[in-house]
């Protein structure tokens, strides 16, 4: 194992593809067949300068800055000049090409100097203002490729300043140089058009859908406020925003690229807008910590503060494409509640809570050394004990401190890092398939994968990036996804031109379908489709961490991949499990995918570690260990930034908190696990530390600390504790965690079997229930997305999803009307969108605005919930039912 | 329009050759009854005898040239298509006639429509279309309308829809209005256009012989051109070579406008002399001086007096200097201001630019001013230059031949009357050339508002 290198993440290059040699500004190359002269001359060093073309669109050809000038040989071999200058972006290399750029012709350096000239007659003077100034290509391809003084004396074109396309993106139409990268973009890459061109000649601009310009009849269709929810569907922004191409509000999780890979300053981020210059900026090359996708960034911050994220490029991993939570969101990690200083809380008798007050970090680490230790005693109810609860979100060094901290420091195996529903099952699943695997499946397999059934998972909202690759290997190469989910969502209807195939399934069946596949009738092309696509390594069965609300799922998933030779790849929403599972942040699994229950691992580690030996006793998962909190087996836990909300059950998990003897928590920012803690330790957020998160691949994507801070990272933290509680960890500094981590290397020995578990009857609502069935937003009340309004305003609206049937039987009058999803903790009312779906179940998303499931049910997807009408008899809803939630 | 005679006692060395305009005179010229008195359908009687091959190589022979301008040989465009994989392949008429000057496929297809619609059926068969389509300008509506209406008749005569005179071809013919943009003249746009997108050029290639409409094999051509092919095929390429020069074989149409005395269609072989056309138009109008003319559409450099010569084929106007394009001949006399009718050509290419590519979009917004400018004797000593440089970067430079369409006006106007520019940097062309004066009647313009300032706004 080790922490910087991608060994085997190498990937293998095209097949020697055909050759063609040609000339380039004297100097011969030789290129693939197809490649384009534009590219070709970067590989020499030579830049041709340009707009429209981007190497992950397809070309355009529309600003003709590339032109060059070119001779070709004809029939008879001779070469001969082409009579006008070729846009080099669109021009494939071709054998005995000889292409002078304007380094060695002065027809091609004319040509792009008028070009230049020509878009610059109607482009404003309003660089210093510009949010693109200084990193503009059209102010350094002016300066590089243009004229000193422009001859243009008339008058410019010009247009209102900004349209507001979404709470998010800003369009500025005088400053567009109509490259339409933008909307190829979102029609290629994201598949989410929304705007386009419009008009043309000299007012051709890009335009949102504006019925005054386009001279639609029912110009009431302006502002999609005006209409009903019910009209324009379910997958429409919380906050205001310009109808797209389809005349429904522009909706979409990619739309920071736009502003990215605008070549000019015409997309702005409203949250970016007018607040630094690039050449102020000190930039940091990072990680995204919102999802396991691990997509590289890059963290631009000016005097302590992140100001902006951008995508970085990894052509492995996310390309080019960030979404835009990992653009937007990283106010959470300045927001006002961040913790600053240990916090330390006196119990009064029995146990009875007083307030927190800060504390040194002395007095802190020696409460809790003190608090821990004790805990790990027996008292009158139990023999003790100290259980771990990570979250899903920490970096590989800070899982492998509380992995190593619990083993060594508390002497337990009671640790998991599932801050969510999770099961048995779920951990044989991870200790024998998944953990100590190294690079399994990969973004480029899943590129170039033929079919890949998706189950448990919601690609565009649970791993935005995973959808990208698959809809781009759709639209390439042909590849076909399947989904088992309740119904076909807008993401899965863009996995390709005409789609991915929906295997309709109501929450508790995936495993029965998944079982099915292969001895149903009706199921038999899936089977087929695998098989064929398996022979060439080209089938994958993606499993989501959802599945583990679904007894028997991850099983039937392993079951058919044997069947049908398809490979497994197991894709977690937070940044953090893969890491974590890798770092035996998990009660059965040791560092490396040791099995705790195997002697020669433990053996293998504790010699690793200088211990004597390792706890041997199974340990508990999260919900054993919030249980034995509540019933007194366990007496103390440490956490690591979790979320109750994100629990199954957040009220038991808050009352297993309320009785534990001792709570530590080290936490960012200050959470309802603050409230019931002993001992509060402040740690640092990503931007403020270095580390690493395994991405779901299993690839190690290490990032660097962008700010200076004082903020210490976890392992620091429980380095100290432990040291104080007379346990030398050797955790002390990033380099510390990382050799260690280096030295230990891969676990080669048995593993756990896998889960052999089969389908369970799927519950059987009777009438006024249904089963609920539910996944995360992209963009909904995670904290990781606070402090960030104008992003909360593209978030899809709360809506609830019903067949048309199950609506009739509750007498719903149909879409818009709301819908109140109850059981005895509490009831969500919204409006409904009837969607074609299985009967009796009823969709939410899980924790958006309005609709907090965990939260506020305090069950999951799966479970039976009632649903009626509200009380109220007002059955069309307002704005306040979804608006003014904390946004 | 004008109805010539087919023969005529004056001593001309080149006489007209009505073919398509052979019977635009006859009583409702435009139905069915009419063409079928005529000779209608024997091209498609001969077409349907033999195999398709044959006929392509009859068109092929014929060396008949696209007459939408480019003047590219139909037979051999036809021949690009690969070969048949079963799938459909399509024949798309571009009938979006737009280009100031040009005028011949919108009375041809208002006097005789079924010329267009029986060379539809025989090019159609000779490629193995379908399903063809014609794409009409769609300000044109009385056209459209004749259209519909011609269409209809086939259908009820049989020529059209399954199994067409007992063949056993079957055709069907979609008569699409365009929305009013001079682009979707150019092919790839009109294809983009015709099927529902925005109409801006396609990159090339594909071609559309390869992936046209709809990403399937297509051939496009021009109405007048699709329109001759059924008498090749009834007569034969050899009456067809018999006409017009080597290279330039057999009739086309030759508008006639502007300040002439009976403006209208003249079929003549190609090869024939504005000389000698003007002579059977009456001269120019009120037996004034021609000054300059333009051979083949407002997108073709002009001419002057000194080219009144230059055989009308594709080689001898290119030799000239210019291009035959349609062969759309507006005639100028000496009371018109070059500068003026430039900077109206050019308000119009700057209007229809589709604004796809930098050069187009940008340049004819700046042409446009710099000519405004001149035309109000406010012109600067670099205008000139300045035009001439800015069309440089646009010819060649542009997305598609549009874009060097817009600049040939000003290039060649420069080049044969470069003191008009030069006036306009003192003088308005208002005193140089009153408008008045190249009236037909007595007239007194209205004093017109001053350009000036507003120039840059007036889209």
């Amino acid at each position: 194992m080790t922490v910087t290198d991608n060994k085997g993440a190498v990937e293998k290059g095209p097949a020697a593809a055909d050759l063609v040699t040609f000339t380039i500004d004297g100097v011969e190359m030789a290129v693939p067949k197809g490649t384009l002269v534009i590219r070709a001359a970067e590989q020499v060093g030579i830049q041709i300068p340009r707009f429209c073309d981007h190497p992950l669109l397809q070309p355009a050809g529309a600003c003709r800055q590339c032109l060059v000038d070119v001779a070709m040989p004809d029939r008879e071999g001779n070469v001969r000049p082409m009579p006008k200058p070729q846009a080099s972006c669109t021009l494939e290399a071709s054998p005995g090409m000889i292409v002078k750029t304007q380094h060695t012709s002065p027809v091609a350096d004319k040509a792009q100097q008028g070009v230049m000239e020509l878009l610059l007659i109607n482009h404003p003077l309003d660089c210093p203002v510009c949010d693109k100034g200084g990193e503009c290509p059209l102010q350094n391809q002016a300066m590089s490729n243009g004229r000193a003084t422009s001859r243009f004396i008339d008058v410019k074109r010009t247009f209102p300043k900004p349209i507001a396309i979404s709470t998010e993106i800003l369009l500025d139409r005088e400053r567009c140089v109509l490259c339409q990268r933008c909307t190829r973009f979102s029609k290629q890459i994201a598949g989410d058009a929304f705007i386009d061109l419009q008009k043309r000649g000299a007012q051709q601009q890009i335009g949102r859908f504006d019925p005054s310009v386009l001279g639609f009849a029912d110009s009431s269709i302006d502002r999609w406020d005006d209409v009903d929810p019910g009209l324009v569907g379910a997958e429409t922004p919380a906050g205001f925003a310009e109808p797209d191409e389809s005349g429904l509000p522009f909706a979409s999780y990619f739309s920071g690229n736009t502003v990215q890979i605008c070549p000019v300053g015409a997309l702005t981020g409203a949250a970016y807008r007018f607040r630094s210059r690039p050449f102020d900026l000190v930039s940091t090359p990072s990680v995204s910590e919102h999802d396991s996708s691990g997509s590289a960034i890059r963290v631009d911050h000016r005097r302590g503060t992140v100001m902006r994220r951008l995508a970085g490029d990894d052509p492995a991993v996310n390309e080019e494409w960030i979404t835009d939570k990992d653009r937007f969101a990283f106010t959470w990690q300045s927001a006002p509640d961040r913790l600053t200083t240990p916090l330390i809380r006196e119990r009064g008798e029995g146990g009875f809570r007083g307030e927190l007050r800060p504390a040194s970090w002395m007095e802190a680490l020696d409460a809790a050394a003190a608090g821990l230790r004790a805990a790990q005693g027996a008292d009158g109810r139990s023999a003790g004990g100290v259980g771990v609860l990570t979250g899903g979100r920490l970096t590989i060094e800070d899982s492998y401190a509380y992995a190593k901290f619990a083993r060594v420091a508390l002497d337990t195996n009671d640790i998991d890092f599932r801050a969510r529903d999770h099961s048995a099952e779920e951990e044989a699943f991870l200790a024998s398939t998944v953990a100590g695997s190294g690079i399994g499946v990969t973004f480029a397999d899943l590129e170039r994968a033929s079919v890949v059934l998706l189950v448990g998972i919601e690609a565009e909202e649970e791993a935005g990036i995973v959808f990208l690759r698959l809809r781009k290997g759709a639209l390439a190469n042909g590849l076909k996804a399947y989904s088992i989910a309740p119904f076909a969502t807008r993401g899965l209807a863009r996995i390709g031109a005409d789609g991915g195939t929906l295997l309709r399934a109501a929450p508790g069946t995936e495993a029965e379908v998944l079982d099915a596949i292969g001895s149903e009738e009706d199921l038999a092309h899936v089977r087929l489709a695998l098989e064929g696509a398996a022979g060439a390594g080209g089938a994958i069965v993606i499993v989501g961490e959802r599945l583990a609300a679904v007894p028997g799922g991850y099983s039937a998933a392993l079951r058919l991949a044997q069947r049908t030779g398809a490979r497994v790849a197991w894709i977690p929403r937070r940044a953090g499990e893969r890491g974590a599972l890798e770092m035996g942040a998990l009660a059965s699994v040791l560092p490396g995918g040791r099995p705790v229950a195997d002697a020669a691992a433990r053996v293998d580690l504790a010699a690793a570690w200088g211990t004597p030996s390792l706890p041997q006793a199974s340990g508990r998962d999260t919900a054993a260990i919030l249980a034995g909190l509540a019933d007194g087996d366990l007496r103390a836990v440490v956490t690591g930034s979790v979320e109750l909300g994100d629990l199954p059950d957040p009220d038991a998990a808050r009352a297993a908190l309320e009785v534990a003897d001792f709570v530590v928590s080290l936490e960012v920012r200050a959470s309802d696990v603050t409230a019931h803690a002993d001992v509060v330790f402040p740690v640092a957020p990503p931007a403020e530390k270095a580390g690493a998160f395994w991405n779901w691949e299993g690839r190690v994507r290490p990032f660097g600390q962008a700010l200076d801070s004082v903020a210490m990272a976890d392992h620091r933290v429980l380095d100290a504790i432990a040291d104080a509680m007379g346990v030398q960890l050797g955790l002390g500094t990033l380099d510390a965690v990382r050799a260690e981590i280096d030295q230990l290397g891969p676990w080669d020995g048995a593993r756990v079997p896998a889960p052999d578990v089969s389908a369970h009857e799927p519950p059987s609502p009777v009438p006024g229930q249904a089963v609920l069935a539910g996944w995360r937003m992209l963009l909904d009340c995670g904290r990781g997305q606070d402090g960030e309004a104008f992003l909360a305003g593209t978030a899809k609206r709360p809506v609830a999803r019903m067949s048309a049937g199950t609506a009739q039987a509750l007498d719903l009058p149909g879409d818009g009307a709301l819908v109140a999803v109850s059981t005895a903790s509490g009831s969500i009312t919204l409006p409904l969108v009837v969607t074609d779906m299985p009967h009796h179940v009823v969709w939410l998303p899980l924790n958006s605005p309005g609709s907090q499931v965990h939260r506020t049910l305090g069950v999951g997807p799966g479970a039976i919930v009632e649903v009626s009408r509200p009380d109220d008899g007002d059955t069309r809803p307002g704005s306040e039912n979804v608006e003014g939630q904390d946004a | 329009m004008s109805d010539q005679p087919a023969t005529t006692d004056a001593p001309h060395p080149t006489v007209l050759a009505p073919v398509l305009s052979a019977f635009w005179d006859a009583d409702q010229s435009w139905t069915l009854e009419t063409y079928l008195a005529n000779g209608g359908y024997e091209g498609l009687r001969a077409a349907l005898a033999q195999p398709p091959g044959d006929v392509v190589q009859t068109v092929k022979d014929s060396g008949l040239r696209g007459r939408g301008g480019a003047g590219f040989p139909t037979g051999m465009k036809w021949g690009f298509l690969p070969a048949p994989d079963g799938g459909p392949r399509y024949l798309v008429v571009n009938a979006d006639e737009s280009e100031p000057g040009t005028c011949k496929d919108i009375p041809l297809m208002l006097a005789t429509p079924q010329f267009l619609i029986e060379g539809v059926i025989i090019t159609s068969y000779a490629i193995g279309c379908n399903h063809a389509f014609i794409y009409v300008r769609g300000e044109v509506l009385h056209v459209y309308r004749r259209l519909l209406k011609a269409v209809e008749e086939a259908y009820a005569a049989g020529y059209l829809g399954k199994d067409i005179q007992g063949s056993g071809f079957d055709l069907d013919v979609t008569v699409h209005a365009g929305a009013g943009a001079y682009i979707c003249g150019e092919e790839t746009a009109l294809l983009d256009s015709l099927e529902g997108l925005r109409g801006q050029p396609r990159l090339k290639p594909p071609f559309p012989a390869v992936a046209g409409l709809y990403a399937r094999p297509t051939v496009v051509n021009n109405v007048e051109s699709v329109a001759s092919v059924p008498q090749i095929v009834a007569r034969g390429a050899q009456w067809f070579t018999s006409m017009g020069t080597e290279r330039s074989a057999g009739h086309g149409l030759f508008s006639l406008s502007g300040h002439v005395t009976r403006p209208g269609q003249y079929e003549a072989p190609l090869g024939i002399t504005l000389r000698e056309l003007l002579e059977m138009a009456g001269g120019v109008r009120g037996g004034r001086e021609l000054k300059f003319w333009t051979p083949g559409g407002s997108s073709t450099p002009i001419f002057t007096a000194a080219h009144l010569d230059v055989p009308l084929d594709y080689e001898s106007v290119a030799k000239a200097g210019s291009m035959l394009g349609t062969r759309a001949l507006q005639i100028f006399d000496e009371t018109t201001s070059v500068v003026r009718a430039v900077t109206r050509w050019t308000e119009f290419y700057a209007h229809e630019s589709c604004g796809k590519c930098t050069p187009c979009r940008e340049g004819t917004y700046w042409l446009k001013q710099i000519l405004r400018r001149l035309e109000l004797g406010q012109g600067t000593q670099t205008d000139i230059d300045t035009l001439l440089d800015t069309c440089d970067n646009i010819l060649g430079r542009a997305f598609c031949a549009l874009g060097d369409g817009a600049t040939s006006c000003i290039t060649s106007a420069i080049q044969y009357f470069r003191e008009e520019f030069e006036a306009g940097m003192h003088t308005p062309v208002s005193e140089l050339f009153p408008p008045e004066r190249s009236a037909l009647f007595d007239y007194t313009p209205k004093p017109r508002a001053v350009l000036a300032g507003t120039g840059a706004g007036g889209h």
